[in-house]
């Protein structure tokens, strides 16, 4: 496949802080600098965009030294933590504002959607304002004319299309908005996180359509999102950015995992120093940590995906037969699910003193997206070894798409996720 | 430079070449360009029972002022002409020649909301600010030729000939200046606010040094070069000259006209293609 796009070094250096008389003087230091041939005086001091470290210098690249190709045809997910850069990279994809240094190459017409609804005008009709907003987006009249009739169906606000919008609901709106975002005829969209609006009908409408453009036009899709479920889905590429820097390019499903992994604050939970906890400690847990398939250690999953528990124990009596047990809690606190290896007749003998991993497989993990705790207890030929009364470790979980259909179910309504097997007679 | 095998149809890079008019993209963009003078235009008198009326009152009741303030009151020169006409051709050309600046001035300000979020040539938006005013100029003309059809009735005699021409040459000259000193001081009022309040009172000012309320004729000395160094003075006498026949014109002040006009529009471009590619970053 050619290549669509090809970034070339590209770095964007922002500053921090309040622009006030400082910057005039600043302004004459950077020209006096650059006139003699010099280097940026306040570019030379920058540091990467980390957020929760204060930095010396009040310059800041939130993109730095970025190389990568899009071929025609691929549909590339950005992912990364709020901050990483993925919105200044669509902007200086999308020409909003332009790069510090490097070069963008492009072949083919970039049509971007950073925001929905960008220069509807209040006062105007609904009529008027598919005309500018589609101008806005690139669109030439006559192509605006044409899907004129599809643009209006899509959005479902036909009644309406001769009232300005001012007078229009949010929902309307914003659907309107949608209808003419979607119909854009370019070879390669630019799209951020606009899926997150309207109803959840509408939301699955939308993603629809962005799948037929990707997958069914084979145009370029670029598209940044924290829902790694609709990455998954409608993406074949990843991306992964973390404080301005391409950490990773490959396949999708690769790149959600990789930045899964990233998601570490403690990943590996040492549990020795829990304090309160009952058991005449005959057998104790040591560590708790969440592995994926790979053998990654992970702190974020997906609803779906298949993961192991893993419990480092310690026995400390010779001829053991431990009984493993852990719970789920959800935030509030209520128990959603206990599960002791002794349920399925398992018991882990130890003949020996010393520490061993206990790992417990759950296939297609079946909570919604939340924050659950997780509760540990440890038995000892049927006597309570060690109970520790805190939670010995957290798991984030976001969505995915645990029927592997690409239907993600309805939102909020459910806690707990089951399959089927559908016959009719 | 680097033989590049593929053909690209855009290269994103840092900077601006300094005198690209980007004509090509404007020109695809033609549409957009269109629908924004209609939006400027229709969204003007959308919910006012009066519509498209409105064009004209606010000329013809400054003109009354002006008749009262400065013409009866204070008792300035219309160069021979009768008031209505002398006031009103001033104010007309005067007030494009504000609305141009003004509005222009302020263009990434206003649409920093838009700008921040799509691309399209952003010299389009300064356009049709221009073009969008232009036909509000055209249509208070109109009001003009009615006035003068009034006093040609009752007997004035007006001597057109070569200089009525011109007339376009000026509201050219005037579009230029308008879009050229917008452009620059949109530029400078992204990082520099201070320039907005200069400005909004500044151009009142400027309109006292302008020959608007009294014909440059009526002054002498020091003060008759001041103001015409103004290069909206011998704009507004051109536009006087040509349509009414009565005005300080030679080929000296056309020439000072062009030249100013033509140094104006293009510094304003100059900056405005450095500033628009990262604006956004600082306003």
């Amino acid at each position: 496949m050619p290549i669509a796009i090809k970034v070339e070094e590209i770095s964007k250096a922002y500053q921090l802080g309040e622009f006030s008389s400082g910057t005039l003087s600043r302004d004459l230091e950077r020209w006096w600098a650059l006139y003699r041939g010099r280097e940026d005086p306040f570019l030379a001091v920058g540091e990467t965009n980390d957020r929760s470290q204060k930095g010396k210098s009040d310059i800041v690249w939130s993109l730095k030294d970025l190389n990568f190709e899009i071929h025609q045809g691929d549909a590339v997910g950005i992912i990364g933590k709020n901050g990483a850069g993925k919105s200044t990279l669509l902007k200086v994809l999308s020409q909003v504002t332009a790069p510090t240094t490097g070069k963008i190459k492009v072949k083919g017409r970039i049509a971007s959607l950073l925001e929905v609804g960008t220069g509807f005008h209040p006062e105007l009709t609904g009529r008027e304002n598919i005309f500018l907003n589609g101008a806005i987006l690139g669109m030439r009249k006559n192509e605006i004319a044409r899907k004129f009739d599809e643009i209006v169906d899509f959005s479902g606000v036909e009644r309406y299309i001769d009232t300005p919008v001012k007078r229009y609901s949010s929902g309307m709106y914003v659907r309107l908005a949608f209808a003419v975002a979607a119909h854009l005829d370019s070879e390669i969209l630019i799209v951020d996180e606009v899926l997150a609006v309207g109803d959840a009908e509408f939301q699955k409408k939308c993603l629809g359509k962005m799948g037929d453009v990707s997958k069914g036009q084979g145009r370029t899709v670029l598209f940044v999102s924290h829902n790694l479920a609709s990455v998954k889905q409608l993406c074949t590429k990843g991306l992964v950015m973390r404080n301005g820097s391409l950490v990773f390019n490959g396949d999708s499903s690769n790149a959600i995992n990789y930045y899964l992994k990233e998601e570490k604050n403690s990943i590996v939970r040492d549990l020795s120093c829990l304090k309160d906890r009952s058991g005449n400690g005959s057998v104790t847990f040591k560590e708790f940590y969440l592995e994926n398939e790979d053998g990654d250690l992970i702190n974020t999953i997906l609803t779906g995906q298949t993961i192991f528990f893993c419990f480092k124990i310690e026995t400390n009596v010779a001829n053991s037969k431990i009984d493993l047990g852990f719970s789920i809690h959800s935030e509030s606190d209520e128990s959603l699910s206990v599960l002791y290896s002794s349920y399925q007749n398992i018991l882990f003998n130890s003949f020996e003193t010393g520490t061993r991993v206990v790992k417990c497989k759950i296939s297609e993990f079946p909570f919604v997206e939340g924050a659950y705790s997780i509760g540990g207890r440890l038995l000892n030929n049927d006597i309570e070894a060690d109970w520790p009364k805190d939670r010995i470790g957290e798991i984030t979980v976001v969505k995915g798409d645990f029927y592997n259909t690409g239907n993600l179910g309805i939102k909020g309504k459910a806690q707990y996720l089951i399959k089927g097997e559908w016959l009719s007679h | 430079m680097q033989i590049d095998s593929e053909q690209w149809d855009l290269i994103i890079e840092p900077k601006n070449k300094l005198f690209d008019l980007k004509l090509k993209e404007v020109w695809r963009y033609r549409d957009l360009l269109f629908l924004f003078v209609k939006r400027d235009i229709v969204s003007f008198y959308k919910q006012t029972i009066l519509g498209p009326i409105w064009f004209f009152i606010q000329p013809i009741f400054t003109t009354l002022v002006y008749m009262f303030v400065f013409g009866n009151l204070a008792g300035l020169s219309t160069d021979g002409l009768p008031q209505p006409l002398f006031y009103l051709a001033g104010i007309t050309s005067w007030n494009y020649f504000a609305d141009c600046l003004n509005k222009t001035s302020t263009v990434f300000r206003d649409n920093s909301a838009i700008f921040g979020k799509v691309y399209f040539p952003r010299i389009v938006m300064p356009l049709s600010i221009v073009i969008s005013n232009l036909l509000r100029f055209g249509v208070q003309m109109l009001l003009l030729l009615v006035v003068v059809g009034y006093y040609l009735l009752s007997g004035l005699s007006i001597s057109w000939d070569f200089h009525l021409l011109l007339f376009p040459v000026f509201v050219l000259a005037m579009a230029m200046q308008g879009l050229g000193l917008g452009m620059i001081i949109s530029s400078l009022t992204t990082k520099y606010r201070d320039l907005v309040f200069l400005l909004t009172f500044g151009v009142q000012l400027l309109m006292y040094a302008t020959t608007v309320i009294y014909p440059l004729s009526s002054l002498s000395g020091k003060l008759y070069y001041l103001v015409a160094l103004n290069p909206m003075t011998f704009i507004i006498e051109g536009i006087r000259k040509s349509l009414l026949g009565v005005g300080v014109f030679d080929i000296y002040t056309l020439t000072y006209t062009l030249i100013t006009s033509i140094v104006l529009f293009f510094v304003g471009l100059v900056i405005f293609n450095k500033v628009e590619k990262s604006f956004v970053d600082t306003i």
